[in-house]
């Protein structure tokens, strides 16, 4: 498939919400934030991303799935720009993703630096097991009424 | 450009000497959130390496990258403090330098992102995130382990002991830091001792530590005049990949 030469920033955008996030696929790299900015210039897509966290390893993976899927979509030509500066905050998540993030059992970022309440249970006795997680972007916790434990994703 | 290049190796060098450090508790640190708090926090250092290496390897134009400069430099070519490179020993030793070492990121990184150079500014902004968040929880580490058991106790205040005569290289100053002062890309780190005097005080005294007296210093690692014997030894391991398969990439 060979896409025209009028794609639009609006078509990139719902493209790139269908590119889910590597290590939390139930969010869209859109929805994490890190897509910045959508520029197209005929067949010339120019995008650019954010790192969530200076080391984090699926910054790589998520490039390459930009490129992969916009690809499928029959797009020729994609410049992937990184910008550090403003640095990516998870207020940058959207409002679907924070939903989505909870209904998986990830609870989302709070300003307080902590969960509100349990994704699971809904309960607000929560305690932290550590600062960090499976992954940067994520911390430990667990409910003391359900008993389960959770990751958070940290608030930054 | 040859004082930018040396500040950057600075900053890249004291974020991968201590970031390389940090991820050798990988797999056996005492409790499994702990190894996983470690293994996160070498991983911020590690990224920030690539942002100060890669602008290094750029200003100093010479068409080496930021591997080219943490795989293949050798001992006397790193810019790091010498606190950073002094082996682990415990956790204990390994969560007070880090505690010592974010005390000073904080101020530091606040301070230039103020620089006149965009991305020394730029990439301040991004690693103060991360080094406020590595603050947080190293400092409620040494409080908890100062006040933990008389063992714990005993051991953080042998760790501040041994680390105190590094700290001070901290705040050096030389040709390089004069440099970037006079054009605004830095400041002289002198200048935050008193934000990280007053942080060190009030936490050692919340752990039950007793602050060491002494002022004296150990220079050498940010001028690259003399590295303790341990450099050595770390970047034998860290480097045997890249030193044994030259340009190996997966």
């Amino acid at each position: 498939m060979t896409a025209s030469a009028n794609i639009s920033e609006a078509q990139v955008w719902t493209w790139l919400d269908a590119v889910p996030d590597p290590e939390i696929p139930v969010i869209s790299v859109v929805d994490l934030g890190v897509v910045r900015a959508v520029s197209v210039s005929g067949d010339y897509v120019k995008i650019i991303i954010t790192p969530t966290y200076s080391g984090c390893p699926a910054m790589a993976v998520i490039a390459m799935d930009i490129e992969t899927a916009l690809a499928k979509q029959g797009v020729p030509s994609v410049h992937l720009k990184t910008q550090i500066a403003p640095a990516w905050t998870t207020d940058w998540l959207s409002e679907k993703g924070r939903a989505r993030l909870e209904s998986y059992g990830i609870a989302p970022p709070q300003a307080s630096g902590g969960p509100d309440r349990c994704p699971q249970c809904k309960s607000q006795a929560v305690e932290r097991v550590s600062q960090f997680g499976s992954t940067p972007c994520k911390a430990q916790w667990r409910c003391t009424d359900c008993l389960e434990p959770f990751d958070y994703f940290k608030c930054i | 450009m040859k004082h930018l290049f040396e500040f950057l190796l600075r900053q890249g060098d004291n974020a991968l000497v201590l970031g390389h450090r940090t991820s050798e508790w990988c797999g056996v640190a005492p409790a499994l959130e702990e190894d996983i708090a470690l293994a996160n926090t070498a991983l911020d250092l590690i990224g920030q390496t690539q942002l100060w290496l890669g602008y290094a390897a750029e200003v100093e134009g010479k068409g080496r990258s930021a591997n080219d400069l943490a795989y293949l430099r050798d001992v006397y070519d790193f810019r790091n403090i010498l606190m950073l490179e002094v082996p682990n020993e415990d956790f204990g030793r390994t969560l007070m330098r880090q505690f010592l070492f974010d005390a000073f990121q904080v101020p530091w990184l606040t301070a230039l992102c103020g620089s006149s150079d965009k991305r020394v500014a730029d990439f301040s902004g991004k690693s103060l995130k991360e080094a406020n968040y590595h603050l947080d929880r190293s400092a409620e580490t040494v409080i908890a382990l100062g006040n933990g058991t008389e063992e714990s106790n005993t051991r953080m205040q042998a760790a501040l002991d041994y680390l105190w005569p590094y700290a001070g290289e901290l705040f050096g100053e030389d040709d390089t830091d004069q440099a970037m002062q006079a054009a605004g890309i830095a400041v002289l780190p002198a200048s935050i001792r008193n934000d990280w005097d007053t942080k060190v005080q009030g936490i050692l005294s919340d752990a039950s530590l007793r602050t060491p007296k002494s002022t004296f210093a150990h220079f050498g690692g940010r001028s690259g005049f003399r590295h303790t014997e341990h450099l050595g030894h770390m970047l034998a391991t860290m480097q045997i990949l890249q030193r044994s398969y030259p340009g190996a990439v997966w």
